[in-house]
């Protein structure tokens, strides 16, 4: 119950700042647009609808990185975190609290890439709604890393870091290429990597590969839990210190 | 009944070393129910130190703290719960409204939703908040948000207050509007104060506290520090005890 109060001003926090909508819905969305566009002029698999648009979606997670460590970022410099720290809440309720607005933000970001995806010609069948749940554990990863950020870094920081992360995330995610193309130690790199693996496990409900997207998942959900570990030990260390 | 009978803060021999510096050495603190207590010292004498340890927010690397009867090192939870701060920079959520702000922070220490509803009502009102009470925390002027962030403060009904430099720059009207507020929290609630502002000591203070370089200089009244120091003003005493080599 404290936490949902806390939980409750960080998602007002996000929503109420309009450049967080805008990066986080409007600039997928526009790009899903562009490059759907491009890939009726130039043959390429990776700008095919159905490949794209949960592309787009994985790529959209990672400003759910940068509002989460940001969000965090800001409350530790400005002494709000502070204030809060001297109030009875436990750091579970914290973790909870930076984390639990950004699920809400991460199912409009799959509606509303869907819906435009559809706008578009993507078929849209019940799998929309298996392909959003396979995607859920992507958007976790990406609020486990902000959380992570938002604890050891600062604002300007994370600035730098975040468009670093960003970037990762698109190239080594498969959002515009095939990986294997990548070749050598860029590809292994790429696999052994979370993002891309979130994509095909959504991408498999599209092709109806049901199967490949457990041991999809599994990668994702390990480099989750792994990183929520991290950010939970990090944040207990800042509590005290 | 003694006077430890009466102490909603004591602290028993307690210290602070970070590396190979002593923040809080071995300091040994009584400060009594409803008292507003001043605590004041040169940048670095340890004043921020002394509270983050008194609100939980750092663990001493020795000695104690007993507040209303409980210690901050084994039961911290329910020290918070009878606390609460007002930092010494404006802590508001600035995207919140006024209202809002308050509902989070009586929320966070177990209100229900309608009680945090109630509860921020009767703080808008108090502290002439009301009209503003729809608008985002962010537009208000510094006077006004440090009035919201002493509100957010009070709203939880603590026990023991801490308000860290809580007329920091604002205007002569502010400072004063702000006073007046403190004033009528005295007696009711414990408040520990610091600030530079040797003129709101005086103005708002029981008793002071001179810490210097750690320690507990002089514990007492304006007047007894002015006649322990044989100065004639408590800027005067104030320099006086926190001489450098003292």
């Amino acid at each position: 119950m404290r936490a949902s109060f806390l939980a409750s001003r960080n998602l007002k926090e996000i929503v109420r700042d309009p450049i967080s909508i805008l990066l986080g819905l409007a600039l997928p969305i526009a790009m899903l647009a562009l490059f759907t566009q491009l890939g009726r002029q130039v043959p390429n698999a990776a700008f095919k609808i159905d490949n794209f648009a949960p592309a787009m979606i994985v790529f959209g997670f990672a400003f759910l990185t940068m509002f989460s460590a940001m969000l965090l970022a800001k409350d530790k410099e400005s002494s709000f975190l502070l204030r809060l720290f001297a109030s009875p809440l436990s750091s579970a309720d914290y973790m909870t609290s930076y984390a639990a607005p950004m699920i809400p933000l991460a199912l409009m970001q799959c509606v509303a890439t869907f819906a435009i995806a559809f706008l578009l010609g993507m078929h849209i069948s019940a799998s929309v709604l298996l392909a959003t749940a396979v995607l859920l554990p992507s958007a976790i990863l990406a609020v486990g890393v902000g959380l992570l950020m938002g604890t050891l870094l600062t604002q300007n920081q994370i600035s730098g870091v975040g468009s670093i992360y960003i970037v990762i995330v698109s190239i080594f995610g498969g959002a515009w290429m095939d990986l294997n193309l990548l070749g050598g130690v860029l590809a292994s790199i790429a696999h052994a990597l979370p993002f891309s693996h979130g994509l095909e496990a959504a991408r498999a409900v599209f092709s109806g590969d049901l199967s490949s997207i457990i041991p999809h998942l599994i990668w994702v959900t390990a480099y989750a839990m792994v990183v929520f570990v991290l950010a939970a030990v990090a944040f207990r260390r800042r509590m005290r210190a | 009944m003694t006077l430890t009978d009466l102490s909603a803060i004591r602290t028993t021999d307690i210290t602070k070393t970070f590396a190979d510096r002593t923040a809080v050495d071995s300091l040994n603190l009584s400060i009594e129910e409803g008292e507003l207590f001043a605590l004041l010292g040169l940048n670095g004498a340890g004043k921020t130190t002394l509270i983050k340890m008194l609100c939980c927010l750092l663990t001493p690397t020795s000695g104690d703290a007993v507040l209303l009867g409980d210690s901050i090192l084994t039961d911290p939870n329910a020290v918070k719960q009878k606390l609460n701060v007002s930092p010494q920079e404006t802590a508001v959520a600035p995207n919140l409204t006024l209202k809002e702000n308050l509902e989070l922070i009586a929320g966070i220490y177990g209100s229900t939703r309608t009680e945090a509803r109630s509860l921020a009502g009767e703080m808008l009102e108090s502290f002439g908040l009301a009209e503003r009470a729809g608008e985002k925390a962010k537009t208000l002027s510094g006077g006004m948000q440090r009035s919201l962030s002493i509100a957010m403060a009070l709203i939880t009904n603590p026990k023991i207050l801490f308000l860290d430099e809580p007329t920091l720059g604002l205007d002569v009207r502010a400072r004063r509007e702000l006073w007046r507020k403190i004033s009528a929290l005295k007696g009711s609630i414990t408040i520990v104060l610091t600030t530079h502002y040797l003129e709101e000591v005086e103005a708002l203070a029981d008793r002071v506290g001179i810490l210097h370089e750690g320690r507990m200089r002089a514990v007492g009244t304006i007047e007894e520090l002015k006649t322990e120091t044989g100065r004639d003003s408590i800027e005067d005493a104030f320099l006086s005890l926190t001489e450098q080599g003292q």
